[in-house]
C-alpha cells in the first residue's frame, strides 16, 4: 500500500507516504507550558522524524502554535510564558539554560502566519541572517542570496529587483521571501505557523510546493488550520486538543481512519 | 408595458421606515460642525493674512545682513536673532534627539510592563504639559546662576528639555506600532534584541521617528518663554563660545513688538513671520515623509 | 455519530444513504419478481421487472452525482470520505444487481410459456433464495453498518458458487440427455450464471461496509467455490 503510494506520488503530486524508519530530529518529551498561571501544554511527548513534513492540527488555542514556539524558544520573549520537560534537537534539550537562544533560532527557522518582511531591501531581508553568524565576502554573500532565493522559488520574480524594499512585492512573494531568509542560514528544522492562511489559492498552492521541495533538505513541521493542507503536504499528522496530544499517526492514516473519536469528529466537521 | 411592471419582486419591505427626527438631527450636527470649523479657520486664516501683511513690509535683504539696532536707530535686520535662534534650536534637538529616541525605545521595547517604564512614562507625560517658563526657570537655577552668566548652552538646554518629551512620545507611539511579528522574525533568524531594534524596528518605525523629531523642532523653535532666563537676547553678534545673551527670534520679537520704535515693530512682524514659515515648512516636510512611508 | 457543524453536510450524506436503501429495495423486489416470472412463466410479471430498472439507473445517477459534488463541496475525510465513495461503490453493484434480474427477466419472456420439469428448476430456485438472503443482509449490514454481518455474507458466498457448479452439471446433463432441452437449458444457465454474479456483487457490497466501517480492505481472496471450469461434458459424464 505504502510502496504503491510512493511510486505514483510524483506523477500526481501528492505528498510521498510517511516514512516511518526516518531516523527522529526532535523528540518532545513531558512538556508542559504555562502562559502565567494557565497551562498551555500538558505532557506532551512526541516525535518529529527527519526531512519529513509533521503537520500540527486542531481547533484554536489547542496548543499547537504554543507547540511550535518551545521549538526554537520564541516564547521565551514574554517573561510570563515558560515550558517545562525536553525537547532533543538531535539529542540536546533545547530548552536547557546552556543552549544560547540565538545561535538555536539559527538552526530553527520560523516562518509566521503573517509575511513578515524587514523594511529593507528584498537582499537585505536575506543577507539579514546570514550576515548574524557569517562574515562573507560580497560575493559569497551574492551568491548564498540567488541560492536562497531559488531554493525558494522566488528567484525569477526577484532577481531584477533585488535592491527594492521587500515590503513592495505581494503577499506570496513575501511569505515566499521569509521562507527565503530562514533557509539562507542553512537551518536544520524549519517551523512554520500558518504560513497560508493569509494568502491567496495560487499563492498558497506555490508555497505548498515550495514545502515539497524543501522537505528533500530541512525537518518541516508546520501548524495548520487548513485539514486538506495538512493532508496534501504531510506525512505525518498531529492532532492536539486542549492542550493534550490526542494522536499522532502517519498522515494517510490519520485522515481516512483515525483511531481517537476526537480526532476524527475533528477531521470530519463535527466539533461543536 | 412598462418593463418595471414585469419584473416579480420580491416580498417588499417598506421603505421609509428611518423616522423623519433622525435626518434633521443629522443635518443639524453637520451643520454645527462645519460652522464651528469654519470659524476656527476664520481667526486662523485672520492671524496668517495679517502676519503676511505686517510682516512682508518689513521684508528686505537688510533682514539676513544686518543685526538688529539699537534703540531709537533707523534700518537694521535680524541677521542675529537669526542665525542665533539656529543654533538654539540646533543645540536643543542635538541634546534631545539621543535622549529622547533612546527613552522612547526603552519605553517600547525593554520596558514593556516594568513598573520603572509605567513611571518613567507618567513623568514624561507631566513634562509634555509642563507650562515651560517653568523649564526656563528651572535652568536658570541650574545653569545661569552657577555659571554666572546667559549663555546660549543654558538657551539650547532649556530648549532640549522642552523637546525631549515629544521625542520619547512620538519614538515610543511609533515603536509601538511595529508589529510585533516583525520583532518575532528578527528573533526568529537568531538577531539578538540590540540588533532586532536597531534593524527592523528602528527601520521600520523610521519615519514616525524623524517626524516626532522635526514636530519637536518646529515646536522649539517659537518657544520664548525658556529663553527669558536663559539665552536671554541682544541686539549684537554674539560671542563664538555662546556666553552671555545670545539673540534669538522669538525673544527679539517679544522686546521688539512691544517697544516703541516703528522700525522695531517691523522687524518683530518680519521675524515673526519667518519663523511661522518655518515652522509650516518642517510640519509640511514632517507630513510628506509620514505619507511617503505609508504609500511604500 | 454526532452531527457536522454545517448541517447541510449531513443532509447530503443522509441523501445518499436514502437513495441507496430505496436502490436496495428495488433490487432485491426485482430479483425475487424475475426468479418467480422465470419460474411460473409469468411473463407480465417479467415486464414488470423489465421496467423498474430505469429507475435504479436514475437513482444510480443521481447518487454518483450528488458523492462528486459532495466530495468537490465539503472535501469529505475519515469516514465521511469512506461514506461517499462507498456510496459511489454500492450503488454500482447494485445497479448491476438490477441490470442482472433484469436480464434473468428478459429470459422469462425468451424460455416463454414452455415449462419444463419443477426438477430441473428446483435447483435455480435454491441458489435464488441463498442469494436474496445474501442481498437482504448485506443490504441491512449497510444501513446499520454491522461489519459482522458484512463479513459472514462475505464468507457465505462460497455456497452459492457450490450450488452453482451443481446446477451447472444439472444441466448439461439434461442437455445431453434430450438435444431439445437445450435452448431451454441454455437460458436456464445464463439466469443461474446471473444469480451467481448477482452474488459475487453482494460480497463486493459486504466488502464495501467493511471498508466503510473499519477503513480497512478486506482480504484480497475471497472463498471461491465455483467448480463449473472444471466440469466439462466429459468430466461430467
Amino acid at each position: 500500500m505504502s510502496q504503491i503510494a510512493l511510486n505514483t506520488s510524483s506523477a500526481i503530486g501528492s505528498a510521498a507516504a510517511a516514512d516511518v524508519d526516518a531516523p527522529i530530529r526532535i523528540a518532545v518529551r513531558n512538556l508542559n507550558f504555562h502562559y502565567g498561571d494557565a497551562i498551555a501544554l500538558k505532557n506532551v511527548s512526541l516525535n518529529f522524524h527527519d526531512r519529513q513534513v509533521t503537520a500540527l492540527i486542531g481547533p484554536s488555542g489547542c496548543g499547537k502554535s504554543t507547540l511550535l514556539r518551545t521549538f526554537n524558544r520564541i516564547y521565551s520573549l514574554y517573561p510570563e510564558q515558560r515550558a517545562d520537560g525536553e525537547i532533543l534537537l538531535d539529542g540536546q534539550n533545547v530548552l536547557s539554560p546552556s543552549v544560547d537562544v540565538n545561535e538555536l533560532r539559527a538552526r530553527v527557522g520560523m516562518v509566521f502566519q503573517k509575511p513578515t518582511p524587514f523594511p529593507m531591501s528584498i537582499y537585505d531581508n536575506i543577507a539579514f541572517g546570514i550576515r548574524l553568524y557569517e562574515n562573507l565576502p560580497k560575493s559569497e554573500l551574492d551568491g548564498r542570496v540567488e541560492e536562497a532565493l531559488k531554493k525558494a522559488a522566488l528567484w525569477n520574480e526577484a532577481k531584477d529587483k533585488l535592491r527594492q524594499s521587500g515590503m513592495g512585492l505581494s503577499g506570496g512573494q513575501q511569505q515566499r521571501l521569509c521562507i527565503a531568509r530562514t533557509i539562507a542560514q542553512n537551518p536544520e528544522v524549519i517551523l512554520l505557523d500558518e504560513p497560508t492562511s493569509a494568502l491567496d489559492p495560487i499563492s498558497t498552492g506555490k508555497i505548498e510546493e515550495l514545502i515539497e521541495h524543501l522537505r528533500e533538505e530541512f525537518t518541516i513541521v508546520i501548524v495548520t488550520h487548513n485539514m486538506q493542507q495538512a493532508a496534501r503536504i504531510s506525512q505525518f499528522t498531529a492532532f492536539m486538543y486542549l492542550g493534550e496530544l490526542v494522536e499522532f499517526g502517519p498522515t494517510n492514516k490519520m485522515f481516512m481512519t483515525p483511531t481517537k473519536k476526537q480526532t476524527q469528529d475533528y477531521i470530519t466537521g463535527r466539533f461543536g | 408595458m412598462d418593463i418595471a411592471q414585469n419584473i416579480s419582486m420580491a416580498t417588499p419591505k417598506a421603505w421609509g421606515r428611518v423616522r423623519r427626527s433622525r435626518y434633521l438631527a443629522d443635518r443639524a450636527l453637520k451643520i454645527i460642525c462645519a460652522l464651528f470649523t469654519l470659524i476656527g479657520a476664520f481667526v486662523l486664516g485672520w492671524i496668517l493674512l495679517m502676519l503676511i501683511v505686517e510682516g512682508i513690509s518689513g521684508f528686505s535683504p537688510a533682514l539676513f545682513t544686518q543685526t538688529t539696532p539699537g534703540p531709537g536707530t533707523q534700518g537694521g535686520g535680524i541677521a542675529n536673532a537669526l542665525v542665533g535662534s539656529l543654533i538654539l534650536t540646533f543645540l536643543g534637538i542635538i541634546v534631545a534627539t539621543p535622549v529622547g529616541v533612546l527613552a522612547g525605545t526603552y519605553l517600547a521595547e525593554y520596558g514593556k510592563g516594568s513598573k520603572l517604564a509605567e513611571l518613567i512614562r507618567f513623568l514624561n507625560d507631566i513634562l509634555l504639559a509642563a507650562p515651560s517658563i517653568l523649564i526656563g526657570l528651572f535652568v536658570y537655577t541650574l545653569m545661569v546662576q552657577p555659571m554666572g552668566s546667559y549663555s546660549g548652552w543654558a538657551g539650547g538646554v532649556a530648549l532640549a528639555i522642552i523637546a525631549v518629551p515629544v521625542i520619547v512620545r512620538t519614538t515610543e507611539d511609533m515603536l509601538r506600532l511595529v508589529p510585533g511579528s516583525l520583532r518575532e522574525a528578527g528573533a526568529a533568524l537568531g538577531a539578538p534584541m540590540s540588533t532586532v531594534i536597531m534593524q527592523v524596528s528602528w527601520r521600520a518605525a523610521r519615519a514616525g521617528m524623524v517626524t516626532g523629531v522635526l514636530l519637536a523642532t518646529a515646536r522649539i523653535a517659537g518657544e520664548t518663554a525658556p529663553l527669558l532666563f536663559t539665552a536671554l537676547n541682544n541686539n549684537f553678534w554674539f560671542k563664538a563660545n555662546l556666553m552671555g545673551g545670545v539673540s534669538n527670534l522669538p525673544v527679539m520679537i517679544y522686546q521688539f513688538a512691544l517697544a516703541p520704535y516703528q522700525n522695531w515693530r517691523e522687524l518683530a512682524w518680519a521675524g515673526a513671520l519667518i519663523i511661522t514659515i518655518s515652522i509650516l515648512a518642517l510640519s509640511v516636510v514632517a507630513r510628506l515623509i509620514v505619507k511617503k512611508d505609508h504609500v511604500r | 455519530m454526532s452531527e457536522h457543524i454545517v448541517s447541510s453536510y449531513d443532509n447530503d450524506l443522509q441523501g445518499l444513504r436514502r437513495r441507496i436503501s430505496e436502490m436496495g429495495g428495488i433490487a432485491e423486489k426485482m430479483l425475487v419478481d424475475a426468479i418467480a416470472a422465470l419460474l411460473r412463466g409469468d411473463l407480465p410479471l417479467a415486464q414488470t421487472v423489465i421496467a423498474s430498472d430505469s429507475r435504479l439507473d436514475i437513482l444510480q445517477r443521481e447518487i454518483e452525482e450528488s458523492a462528486i459534488l459532495t466530495i468537490a463541496r465539503r472535501q469529505p475525510l475519515a469516514v465521511d470520505l469512506r461514506e461517499t465513495i462507498s456510496a459511489i461503490r454500492v450503488s454500482g453493484d447494485v445497479e448491476r444487481i438490477g441490470d442482472l434480474a433484469k436480464n434473468i427477466a428478459k429470459r422469462a419472456l425468451a424460455i416463454g410459456g414452455q415449462l419444463q420439469p419443477q426438477k430441473i428448476a428446483a435447483g435455480v430456485q435454491h441458489m435464488s433464495d441463498l442469494v436474496l438472503a445474501q442481498l437482504k443482509d448485506v443490504l441491512d449490514a449497510y444501513a446499520q453498518q454491522d461489519t459482522v454481518k458484512a463479513v459472514d455474507v462475505w464468507r457465505r458466498d462460497g455456497a452459492i458458487d457450490a450450488l452453482y457448479t451443481s446446477v451447472f452439471r444439472e444441466l448439461l446433463t439434461y442437455m445431453m440427455e434430450d438435444p431439445r432441452n437445450i435452448s431451454f437449458c441454455t437460458h436456464l444457465l445464463f439466469c443461474a450464471k446471473n444469480i451467481e454474479r448477482i452474488g459475487d456483487h453482494t460480497t463486493n457490497i459486504a466488502e464495501t461496509v467493511h471498508y466503510l466501517v473499519t477503513g480497512e480492505n478486506l482480504a484480497i481472496d475471497r472463498p471461491k467455490n465455483d467448480r463449473s471450469i472444471d466440469a466439462t461434458v466429459g468430466a461430467g459424464a
